[in-house]
C-alpha cells in the first residue's frame, strides 16, 4: 500500500481547500490537497456564470476561471495536489498525528500521515425527502445542483419544462439556465414570503425572463406514475391547491455541510450550522483538527470561504510546527436575532473575524460585540436577510471570558 | 420460437425463488417479467422483515407455515447467495395495559406454531434487549429468530444465479395473452415477443387475477392494500438493534421500526386498501402517522433524518386473506403463486420448494443437474473490504478502488458488475448496488452512475430510464431544444 507523508492534509479541493493549501504551503509546511474529482474547483466547476471573485481577487469571474486561479495559487505556493482520490476515513494515531485512507483508480488504496488536517468537503443540497414532498417517484426531480451538473459538465437536457422549488440563488442561477437552454420554467416556489437569494438574481435570472416567483407558496405534491407530469401546488395563504404541467422539477431547498468524516472522529458539531465547533483558527475541539469552507458552514459567496479557509490554512502550519495553538478562552455566543456566530471559541488579546446568519429581515439594523458586557465593536448592516452572511472583525481583549453579539433593527 | 419446460411469469421474490429451485434441475425454464428489472414489482417495496411466524395459525393457514419455513431456510441462502441478511431478532412491545391480553394471545400463537426461542419479557427484560423502547412500553415478546433482509438485493441475487445456472430471464416482458396448441402455451408479450411453455408459474403479484384470465384459470381479484414507509438516516439515534412490532390490529401487523439490514432505519408501513394497481404515491397523513406512532415506540426517531419515503401494494386475495399456491383446477398446464402478500418475502423460499413440488405432482420429472452449480462471482462491496482488502483487489480491477457513491461508499468496479449483469436503469443499479440510496438521494453521483451506465450499456444517454420505458431521465443533449 502507498504511503504519503506531510505536515497539513487539505481534504477537499474546492474554493475552500486551495486557499487553505496555498496558505499552508506558504508558511514552509509540506502540504496535500485531495480530492475525489478529476479536476480542483469543487462546486465552482459547474457554476459558469459570473459573481465569484470581487473580494478575494477584486475582480467579478466566473466559477471555473476562480477556480483556476485559486489552483495555481495553491501550486505556486507548492502545495501537492491529489486528484481522483477519495478520503474515505480519517483517523487520529496515538502519536497524535492522523491517518487518512485514500481510494483511487491510480493508485488503490494509500495511507496519509499528517500533522494537521484541515476537512474542507463542501456541502451537498437538501432533497424532495428533506422537506418530505409526498407524491410519485418520477423521474425528472433533480436537485438544482445535479440538473446544473448535468447540463454544464456533461452537456444533457433534464427536460422542456421544470418547476423549481425554492428561491435560494442556485435555484435562481438554474431558473436562467434553464432558459438560455430552451427548457421552459412554469415557476420558481418559496414558501417563505420573501425570496432567499439575492435582489440581483431575482432581477438577472427571474425578472428579465419573465419568469412567475411564487411566494408564500409550497410544493404539496409531485404528479407522475413515470415522468414528472404536474407539481400540486399550495398558496399557504388561502390554502387553495392547484397544479402546474411539467416533466421536471428543481429542489434548491437549500445546503447541508458534508462532515461525515468529521462526525466519524467525534468532533463536537454545532447543530445551528451543521458543521462542527471551531475557534478562531478554525480548529474544531480535536487538537490539529481544523474545517473551512462549505463543511464548516453554508457561505453564499465562495470568497468568504476562500477567507476563512486561508486562517485555517495558516493556523494548520502553526500547529503542523509547534503542535500546540493559543488558547480560545474566550466563548461567543449571540442574541437571538442570529442564528449563529462562527467562531464558536476566540482567542483573549487578538484580532478575530466573525461571520454570521441573520434570523430577521429589515432594511437596517446594528451589529455589537460585547466584551464580558463592555462594547467592543460594532456595525451598521443594510438590508439584512437570512439569506445572506454578515461579517465582522472585532479585538478580542486580553482576559475576555465571553464575547457576545447582538443584532438589533433600527427603525 | 423459444420452448421451455417452465415459465415462470414475474419475477419478484415469489418467481425469482421458484425459478432458481428450478435452475437445479435438467429444466428449460424462462422467467419474464413486464418490468425492466427484477424485484420491480412489489418486492423492491416493503418491510423487508424475516417474520417470526407468530401472527397467523400455521394450522389453518399455508401462509404461516411457509413462513416458518422460508424462515429457517435463509441462512444457507444467504451462503451460497450472499445478500444482506441478519437475524437481529424480533420484539413485539405493548404499549398500553389493555394490549396485554391481545400480546398474550399473540405469544400463544407463537408458542403454538412452535417459534423457536419465543420468550415473554416484562418490562426490565424488554429494556435490556433493547434500550431504546420509550418509557410507554409495558411488557412484550422476543423472537430471535426473525430478521432482517434487503429484499431487492435478496431478489437479484436469486435471479442472477439461476440465470448463471441456466434460467433465461426475459425482462420487460408483459405477458398479454396465453394460447394453448397441442402440449405448449404460447405466451405473446405486449411488444409481440413470443414464447412457448409446457407448464406456466403464475407469479405476478398484483396482476396474478389478470394472468390467471389471460391463461384460462380461476377468476379472482386481487386487491391492493398500500403501505408507505420512510427511511431515516444511517447516523439516526432513532436505529434499534432489534425489529420493533406493536401489538397488531386485525387487518396489519402495524406501523414497526426497523433497523434495516442496508444499516439505515426505516418506519412504517401504513395500510390502506386502494382501487388502482400502480398507486405507489407517498402522502402528509400517513407520514404524519407514522413519525407520530413510530415516536411513541422509539426514542430519537426524528423527521430530521428522513432521506426517502416509498409505498408498496401488498397483492391481497380478499376473503380469507390466504395465499393461493395450487395447480390451477381449470389450465391443467398452470400453476397459480397468487395473494403474495406479506409474509410473502419471508415465505419465499418454502414457496419455491412448494411450487417444484407441485410441478413434480403434474408428471414433470426432476432430474438434478449433474454438472456442479455455477456460483456468482464475490460482490466486494467496498463498503464490505478492508483497505488491504481492496488494494489487493486493485491491482486485477483497477476500478474496485474508485468510489463513485459517497454516502453508501460504492465503488465504480460494483456498478460495472451491476451494468453487465443486464441492470441498465438508475433504479436498476441502485438496487442492485444501493449507488444512490444514501443521504444525498443520488445527488452527487446520479450523473456520474449515468454515464457509466450509457457507457457500459451502450445506450446514448437520453434513452437512459430510472425504471423502465416512460421513466426517461433526460430530453435530449443540450442545443437540441429551440431557445424563446
Ligand atoms: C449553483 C451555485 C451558485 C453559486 N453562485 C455563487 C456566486 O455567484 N458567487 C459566489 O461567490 N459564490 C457562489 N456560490 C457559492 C460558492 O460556490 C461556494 O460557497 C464555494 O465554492 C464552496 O467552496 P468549498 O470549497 O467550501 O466547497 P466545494 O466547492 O463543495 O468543495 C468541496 C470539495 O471537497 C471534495 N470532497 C468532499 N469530500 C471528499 C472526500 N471524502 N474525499 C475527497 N474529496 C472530497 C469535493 O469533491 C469537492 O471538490 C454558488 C454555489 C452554487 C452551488
Ligand atoms: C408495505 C409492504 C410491506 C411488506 N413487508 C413485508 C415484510 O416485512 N416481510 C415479508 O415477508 N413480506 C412483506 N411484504 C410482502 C412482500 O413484499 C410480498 O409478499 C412479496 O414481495 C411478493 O412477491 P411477489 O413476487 O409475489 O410479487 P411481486 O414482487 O410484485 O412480483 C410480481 C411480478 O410480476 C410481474 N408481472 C405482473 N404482471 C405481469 C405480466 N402480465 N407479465 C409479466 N410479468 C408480470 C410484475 O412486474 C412483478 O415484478 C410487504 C408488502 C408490502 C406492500
Amino acid at each position: 500500500m502507498k504511503q504519503i507523508n506531510c505536515d497539513v492534509a487539505v481534504i477537499g479541493a474546492g474554493g475552500a481547500g486551495l486557499s487553505a493549501a496555498a496558505a499552508a504551503a506558504a508558511q514552509g509546511k509540506k502540504v496535500a490537497v485531495i480530492d475525489r474529482e478529476e479536476s480542483c474547483g469543487g462546486v465552482l466547476c459547474q457554476c459558469i456564470h459570473n459573481g465569484f471573485g470581487l473580494r478575494y481577487f477584486n475582480e467579478e469571474l466566473t466559477g471555473p476561471e476562480y477556480a483556476l486561479r485559486m489552483e495555481r495559487c495553491a501550486r505556486e505556493s507548492g502545495a501537492e495536489i491529489l486528484l481522483g482520490e477519495t478520503v474515505g476515513a480519517v483517523k487520529r494515531n496515538s502519536d497524535s498525528t492522523f491517518e487518512a485512507t485514500l481510494y483511487s483508480v491510480a493508485n488503490g488504496v494509500s495511507k496519509l500521515n499528517t500533522k494537521a488536517v484541515v476537512f474542507a468537503t463542501g456541502c451537498r443540497e437538501r432533497t424532495r425527502a428533506n422537506i418530505a414532498v409526498p407524491g410519485d417517484r418520477s423521474a425528472g426531480v433533480y436537485t438544482a445542483g445535479s440538473a446544473q451538473k448535468l447540463m454544464n459538465l456533461t452537456g444533457m437536457l433534464p427536460g422542456r419544462r421544470a418547476v423549481i422549488v425554492g428561491s435560494g440563488d442556485i435555484g435562481l442561477i438554474m431558473a436562467r439556465r434553464c432558459r438560455w437552454s430552451g427548457i421552459e420554467v412554469a415557476a420558481v416556489v418559496e414558501i417563505l414570503p420573501e425570496p432567499s437569494g439575492l435582489p440581483r438574481n431575482i432581477a438577472q435570472c427571474l425578472r428579465d425572463f419573465d419568469i412567475p416567483l411564487l411566494l408564500s407558496h409550497r410544493c404539496a405534491r409531485i404528479i407522475g406514475r413515470n415522468r414528472v407530469e404536474a407539481v400540486e401546488i399550495e398558496n399557504l395563504i388561502t390554502k387553495e391547491r392547484f397544479t402546474y404541467q411539467c416533466d421536471t422539477v428543481l429542489f434548491s431547498v437549500g445546503l447541508i455541510p458534508e462532515n461525515e468524516l468529521l462526525k466519524s472522529m467525534g468532533v463536537a458539531m454545532n447543530p445551528a450550522t451543521g458543521g462542527p465547533c471551531v475557534d478562531g483558527s478554525c480548529q474544531c475541539a480535536l487538537p490539529g483538527v481544523f474545517a473551512a469552507g462549505n463543511s464548516l458552514h453554508v457561505h453564499d459567496l465562495v470568497d468568504f470561504a476562500s477567507i476563512e479557509a486561508r486562517r485555517a490554512g495558516m493556523a494548520a502550519a502553526e500547529y503542523a510546527s509547534s503542535g500546540k495553538l493559543p488558547e480560545a478562552a474566550a466563548v461567543v455566543a449571540c442574541s437571538k436575532t442570529l442564528k449563529y456566530a462562527i467562531p464558536n471559541k476566540c482567542v483573549p488579546g487578538t484580532a478575530c473575524e466573525f461571520f454570521f446568519r441573520p434570523t430577521v429581515s429589515c432594511a437596517k439594523a446594528k451589529l455589537t460585540a460585547l466584551a464580558d458586557g463592555v462594547g467592543i465593536a460594532q456595525k451598521m448592516c443594510v438590508s439584512v436577510r437570512p439569506a445572506e452572511m454578515l461579517a465582522m472583525k472585532a479585538e478580542i481583549p486580553a482576559n475576555a471570558a465571553k464575547v457576545q453579539f447582538h443584532l438589533e433593527e433600527c427603525k | 420460437m423459444k420452448q421451455y419446460d417452465v415459465v415462470v411469469i414475474g419475477a419478484g421474490a415469489t418467481g425469482a425463488s421458484i425459478a432458481w429451485r428450478l435452475s437445479h434441475y435438467d429444466l428449460q425454464v424462462a422467467l419474464v417479467d413486464r418490468c425492466a428489472d427484477a424485484s420491480f414489482g412489489v418486492s423492491k417495496a416493503n418491510s423487508g422483515i424475516v417474520h417470526g411466524g407468530f401472527h397467523h395459525s400455521a394450522d389453518s393457514t399455508l401462509k404461516a407455515k411457509l413462513e416458518l419455513e422460508g424462515n429457517e431456510m435463509f441462512d444457507a441462502l444467504q451462503k451460497e447467495l450472499d445478500f444482506e441478511f441478519t437475524r437481529c431478532g424480533i420484539l413485539v412491545v405493548a404499549y398500553s395495559d389493555e394490549e396485554l391480553p391481545q400480546l398474550q394471545k399473540l405469544y400463544e400463537r407463537g408458542v403454538a406454531n412452535k417459534v423457536p426461542g419465543i420468550e415473554m419479557c416484562d418490562r426490565p427484560r424488554l429494556l435490556e434487549l433493547e434500550p431504546k423502547l420509550t418509557d410507554a412500553a409495558v411488557a412484550g415478546f422476543f423472537v430471535p429468530r426473525g430478521g432482517v433482509i434487503e429484499p431487492y438485493g435478496y431478489v437479484f441475487s436469486l435471479v442472477e444465479s439461476a440465470e448463471l445456472n441456466g434460467v433465461e430471464f426475459w425482462r420487460n416482458f408483459q405477458v398479454v395473452s396465453a394460447e394453448k396448441e397441442g402440449d405448449f402455451r404460447t405466451l405473446t408479450a405486449a411488444d409481440g415477443r413470443k414464447v412457448q411453455a409446457r407448464f406456466v408459474v403464475n407469479a405476478a403479484g398484483l396482476y396474478a387475477d389478470e394472468v390467471s384470465r389471460i391463461c384460462g384459470g380461476e377468476e379472482f381479484e386481487i386487491r391492493p392494500r398500500k403501505g408507505e414507509e420512510y427511511l431515516l438516516d444511517r447516523t439516526s439515534p432513532g436505529r434499534p438493534s432489534k425489529v420493533i412490532f406493536p401489538v397488531p390490529t386485525p387487518c396489519s401487523k402495524g406501523m414497526l421500526v426497523i433497523p434495516t439490514a442496508g444499516g439505515t432505519t426505516m418506519i412504517g408501513p401504513s395500510a390502506t386498501m386502494v382501487d388502482d394497481k400502480e398507486e405507489n404515491s407517498t402522502t402528509q397523513p400517513e407520514r404524519e402517522i407514522i413519525f407520530e406512532h413510530s415516536k411513541k415506540m422509539v426514542k430519537g426517531i426524528c423527521e430530521r433524518d428522513l432521506v426517502a419515503a416509498f409505498s408498496g401494494l401488498r397483492p391481497v386475495l380478499p376473503g380469507n386473506e390466504d395465499f393461493f399456491i395450487a395447480r390451477s383446477e381449470k389450465a391443467s398446464d398452470l400453476i397459480q403463486a397468487a395473494g403474495i402478500q406479506s409474509p410473502g418475502l419471508t415465505a419465499s423460499p418454502a414457496i419455491g420448494v412448494y411450487v417444484k413440488n407441485i410441478l413434480a405432482d403434474c408428471g414433470i420429472e426432476l432430474k438434478e443437474k449433474s454438472a456442479p452449480r455455477k456460483i456468482l462471482p464475490p460482490k466486494n462491496r467496498a463498503r464490505e473490504l478492508t483497505p488491504e482488502e481492496l488494494d489487493k483487489l486493485h491491482a486485477d480491477e483497477k476500478l474496485a478502488s474508485r468510489i463513485i457513491c459517497r454516502c453508501e461508499f460504492i465503488s465504480e468496479a460494483e456498478i460495472v458488475a451491476a451494468v453487465r449483469r443486464g441492470h441498465v436503469t438508475l433504479d436498476g443499479v441502485k438496487f442492485r448496488t444501493r449507488a444512490g440510496m444514501g443521504r444525498c438521494q443520488g445527488g452527487f453521483c446520479a450523473p456520474k452512475i449515468m454515464q457509466i451506465i450509457s457507457r457500459e450499456s451502450g445506450i446514448p444517454m437520453e434513452e437512459l430510464t430510472k425504471r423502465g420505458p416512460g421513466s426517461e431521465l433526460l430530453v435530449g443533449k443540450l442545443g437540441s431544444l429551440e431557445v424563446k
